[in-house]
């Protein structure tokens, strides 16, 4: 049967390089890389390797480098570690009890993993204030500048957004940021090996990676922490990464994901092109062959794998069943497939009406993707669509 | 969230998927906000529905319940149609994932809004089938 996966902002397939190079730190250089013996000095080593390839891939410092358990870690660590550690910031001295605890400065289309520790930390006393975005889920300068206050301690903003692939003003923002003195943190989960992602130009103190993104292995990521940013530490115990996050090291993983960022710096700018292409192939055919249909996310200024499309009058859960049944694997943003009963906070952010927000499909292609992938694609859902038009009684009304 | 065999049966091969042009009695329920909206008309003969037909806009458990329901009130009287719970209709289809049993509500709402609509518009029907109730 045929199986195609154009679900990669999801997660990618492990590269065959990067599971090479995880398995000997699985079966023969299994010590702690905190022990003082050889296993541990050999284990210490990939581990040191490993940080000095990410660092380079983000223009920082080995030691500006903490690896976590992924993305939503990263994102967790910066976010309350920011919090936590500046929380005086702007507080009269004097009134304790009456002034408020800091404030931070987010959007409203960020990661779940950005929005609720930002909503936990409401309730701990924190303001937050979520910033809207245009149709095309931009962020707009003007409302930062205007949403600063002096009691703000952090700035969040995703460098490109998961569902629709469109890319914040991270340099522009990082900029203000620092003219303020604001810490400025930015997710780059879905940017990093699909743009150029370097720490120096983006004027960002902290950057959250993951490595199963990256068609590296799941499990692992870091925040980038630019040298001087007050942060403290989520995860408590041992004196492993500096301090700042404890427990022994995933070493299998950490070697792993240095490998796979290894290999985006060599082949990102190739693989992109080829990607751009499928991905506009794909949105050139749909166009073609079925109306009613529209692309949510910035035409231009989005990452070159994601195309997430509205198909009008239809719901996505049955558009991804109907694809996985004919062996495509995509994701949606309709309420019936988020959990939660609720359509995508992020296309509703961006103004899209309820109805065309159910209707919406990600593709998100990978380096494996063919012409032939998208060819099948092309071939099996404008059918489905008609079916389930056929079958809708919004359809009929228009 | 899994669905079962015979969700996935139903959702692939749904039966009675359409309008009836002179329906006895229509029901028109949900809204996209909440993500399903279904319309259900029935046919009645002598008080029993004779056919029934359904639209949906909505994902897989939807459209398998709106399927099912068609199935399960072809051939009952009005009072007894009345009387098909959002449970039989989720147990007919081998179950559904918690989460998303609110969608064979919307079928068992879809079936009494229809039957409601009947009702109205044969009111000499009204008395005959609240008594039986």
């Amino acid at each position: 049967m045929t199986r195609i996966y154009l679900d990669h902002n999801a997660t990618t397939p492990t590269h065959p390089e990067v599971v090479k190079a995880m398995l000997p730190y699985y079966e023969k250089i299994y010590g702690n890389a905190s022990s003082i013996h050889q296993f541990g000095q050999e284990a210490r080593k990939a581990v040191d390797e490993a940080r000095e390839k990410v660092a380079s891939f983000i223009g920082a410092k080995p030691e500006e480098i903490v690896f976590t358990s992924g993305g939503t870690e990263a994102d967790n660590f910066a976010i309350k570690g920011v919090a936590y550690k500046n929380e005086k910031k702007g507080r009269d001295p004097l009134n304790r009890a009456c002034s408020g605890s800091g404030h931070i400065i987010t959007s409203s289309i960020e990661h779940h993993a950005v929005l609720n520790p930002c909503k936990y930390l409401e309730e701990k006393g924190f303001k937050v204030t979520y910033l809207p975005v245009n149709e095309y889920g931009v962020v707009n300068l003007a409302d930062i500048n205007k949403a600063i206050i002096s009691e703000t301690i952090l700035i969040t903003i995703m460098h490109a957004n998961n569902e629709v692939g469109t890319i914040e003003p991270i340099e522009e923002i990082g900029k203000m940021a620092k003219e303020k003195g604001i810490i400025f943190h930015t997710d780059a989960v879905q940017s990093v090996g699909k743009l150029k992602v370097n720490a120096g130009e983006l004027n960002v103190d902290l950057l959250s990676l993951s490595g199963h993104k990256i068609y590296g292995p799941k499990g692992i990521g870091a925040l980038y922490i630019r040298k001087g940013t007050k942060i403290e530490p989520l995860i408590l115990g041992g004196h492993h990464e500096r301090n700042k996050r404890a427990g022994t090291e995933n070493v299998p993983g950490i070697v792993g994901f240095g490998r796979a960022i290894e290999i985006a710096s060599q082949d990102m700018q190739k693989e992109n092109k080829k990607i751009v292409n499928l991905r506009d192939k794909l949105w050139n055919g749909l166009r073609q062959k079925i109306d009613s249909i529209q692309l949510n996310g910035h035409p231009e200024k989005r990452t070159p794998n994601t195309l997430n499309v509205s198909f009008k009058f239809i719901e996505g859960e049955s558009i991804i069943l109907n694809l996985d049944l004919q062996g495509v694997a995509v994701s949606s943003g309709s309420a019936c497939t988020s959990g939660l009963l609720e359509s995508s906070h992020v296309l509703k952010a961006m103004g899209v009406d309820p109805a065309t927000a159910q209707g919406s499909v990600r593709f998100s292609l990978g380096r494996d993707n063919t012409e032939e992938d998208i060819d099948y694609v092309l071939q099996v859902l404008p059918d489905i669509v008609s079916r389930l038009r056929e079958m809708s009684p919004l359809y009929r009304k228009n | 969230m899994r669905y079962s065999e015979k969700v996935m049966e139903h959702f692939k091969n749904p039966r009675n998927v359409g309008e009836i042009k002179d329906a006895d009695g229509i029901g028109h329920v949900g809204n996209p906000v909440c993500g399903d909206i279904m319309e259900l008309y029935i046919k009645v003969k002598d008080n029993v529905i004779v056919d029934a037909k359904f639209k949906t806009f909505g994902c897989g458990a939807a459209v398998a319940t709106s399927s099912m329901v068609t199935e399960l009130v072809k051939g009952k009287t009005v009072d007894e149609a009345l009387t098909l719970s959002n449970k039989a209709v989720a147990e007919a289809l081998g179950g559904l994932p918690q989460i998303k049993m609110h969608c064979s509500m919307l079928a068992e709402e879809a079936l009494k809004s229809a039957i409601d609509d009947y009702l109205k518009k044969k009111p000499a029907k009204i008395g005959e089938a609240r008594r039986k109730k």
